[in-house]
């Protein structure tokens, strides 16, 4: 668990840890996927991505998770110092920042003989989960799983859980261990309403407790406002950022999506 | 093998007892060699959804001998690995470069490997019929030095089935997931697809290239039946094929028959015994 604690932003980045997207590009088979695409994340702040489909959302987590090379540069500053994430990988001078990533959905056959031990243990332990797994890393699991209220999931197969208790337990895995930026590739799709709220309490509650960044991708407008800080509006350029009513109402948002959902839209 | 022979020979079987029958004996071992081996990457290959690309895998080793054959090669079977293990990688490239689907890419490469060791093996108006025993296998012409080196490839899977299983299980499981947590899912998925390309041609001379890819794929299916989780489920896959091996080899001597289908047969009981106690919900 890290030891400074920001809260929520209220100044500039000088004074809090931030990852600072400056003039990336990412060209695939001679596809322009991001162009120029700048924009800061800070801890504490969560942020949503949304754009309509092919608009380079996944490539721009995985140019932040470092899968995809890019040109441009992603640094991240904890106190000043600043980290610089190269293209191909490497990372030069500073604190690398440390990424959780909730993935979209998983494929788990319902008859995958993966309980959710064998899945946490397999993903943070050297121990061969095909012996049984000792106490010690049952007891860790099961303190990870208590972090989003799910350690009664434990011992059930990952092809039994619903699509909320998937997504608890993904959750529960990107933050082991606790990352600075946490990222949520649409968190919100197949999630039934009752799940889509408790998710957004949990993450409400994890961003004061730890103090991290999220960052996550949605098509769920209308819930926008209820949860965001800041949204960023994505379509290959970044085409407005700035708090959910600001760019719900904006003219680029109707251009992208020819629709209106902020204060003042009339369907 | 002194000290095997004198174990055997407290068994209560005819053929084991001193003295004679050293075929039978060897094969025995042979046996218990290559089940546990089949029986633990059995779970991979059907966690992986590799079936079809160990059934390939068949092909290409059996290409791989053809050429070894042509060449001249005393020892066809390092021909065969070699160029199995080159498949192997050839065909992991290919998937991760193409947006076709993973079994239409098997297809691709199974049906070229095929047409490559027929039209080899077949140049020059050659016969056929000197490949039939790859085709059916023969356990009872195992060498004790050819069980060594099983005994070698079985001690090899298990130090990476130790370091390295929980990564290829994620890799499976979710490619992007395993990458964000540092697993280089490439390099795990070639070096699986290469452990089974040895296992499979080192194997096939013995078990037979037509029932060899039954051995990674029942046994593991059946124990997907019944596991709940992954030391269930390699424990089950494990006795699975050690006792059908067991089983099938002993059918094979008392009513003569191949120990390959035999071993086979008995997996196939296995898995519909398991289907019939199969887990609910």
């Amino acid at each position: 668990m890290r030891k400074i604690k920001h809260g929520k932003m209220t100044g500039g980045c000088e004074d809090s840890c931030c990852l600072k997207l400056e003039g990336l590009n990412v060209r695939l088979e001679g596809e322009e996927i991001l162009e120029e695409v700048s924009f800061h994340l800070h801890c504490g702040e969560i942020v949503a991505l949304i754009g309509p489909n092919g608009a380079g959302k996944s490539s721009l987590f995985r140019c932040i998770l470092g899968q995809m090379p890019y040109s441009g540069s992603i640094t991240f500053a904890p106190a000043g110092e600043p980290a610089v994430r190269l293209a191909d990988g490497a990372v030069t001078g500073g604190a690398r920042p440390l990424v959780g990533y909730v993935p979209q959905s998983p494929s788990f056959d319902r008859g995958d003989p993966v309980s959710v031990l064998d899945f946490f243990t397999a993903a943070t332990a050297r121990w061969p989960v095909w012996l049984p797994v000792p106490r010690k890393y049952r007891e860790r699991a099961a303190a990870c799983l208590e972090r989003v209220h799910g350690a009664d999931l434990l011992d059930k197969a990952m092809g039994a859980l619903s699509g909320g208790q998937l997504q608890r337990v993904l959750l529960a895995l990107a933050l082991e261990p606790v990352p600075h930026i946490l990222i949520l590739d649409e968190p919100l799709s197949g999630v039934d309403i009752e799940g889509e709220h408790q998710l957004l309490e949990m993450l409400d509650e994890l961003r004061t407790e730890y103090d991290l960044s999220i960052f996550l991708s949605t098509h769920d407008f209308a819930t926008l406002g209820q949860f965001a800080d800041k949204v960023v509006l994505l379509n290959h350029r970044v085409l407005k950022v700035g708090t959910p009513d600001e760019v719900l109402s904006s003219p680029e948002f109707y251009q992208t999506f020819h629709l209106r959902v902020g204060r003042g839209g009339e369907g | 093998m002194e000290l095997w022979y004198s174990l055997v020979e407290l068994l209560p079987f005819e053929w084991a007892e001193p003295g004679g029958m050293y075929f039978m004996k060897n094969a025995l071992l042979a046996v218990l060699v290559i089940s546990p081996l089949f029986g633990i990457l059995s779970t991979m290959v059907v966690h992986s959804r590799m079936s079809f690309f160990s059934d390939a895998l068949g092909h290409s080793a059996f290409t791989g001998m053809a050429i070894g054959a042509i060449c001249g090669f005393s020892e066809p079977t390092w021909a065969a690995v070699i160029f199995s293990i080159f498949f192997a990688l050839l065909f992991n490239l290919v998937r991760r470069r193409t947006h076709l689907a993973s079994d239409t890419v098997i297809g691709v490469f199974s049906s070229t490997a095929v047409a490559l060791g027929i039209f080899l093996s077949t140049l020059g108006g050659r016969s056929f019929t000197k490949f039939n025993n790859l085709l059916i296998g023969d356990i009872l012409s195992v060498e004790p030095g050819k069980i060594g080196l099983l005994a070698v490839i079985l001690f090899l899977a298990v130090v990476l089935w130790c370091l390295s299983f929980n990564q290829l299980m994620l890799s499976a499981v979710h490619p992007a997931l395993a990458d964000s947590r540092g697993i280089q899912v490439f390099w795990q998925e070639a070096m699986f697809s290469v452990a089974v390309a040895v296992v499979v041609t080192l194997s096939m001379t013995w078990v037979g290239l037509l029932v060899i890819n039954s051995l990674l794929v029942l046994p593991a299916a059946a124990a997907r039946n019944v596991a709940r989780n992954m030391t269930q489920y390699h424990l089950i896959s494990f006795v699975g094929a050690v006792v059908a091996g067991f089983a099938g080899l002993m059918t094979s001597y008392y009513i003569d028959a191949s120990a390959g289908s035999a071993i086979t047969l008995y997996l196939a009981v296995w898995f519909f015994l398991s289907f019939l106690f199969r887990k609910k919900g």
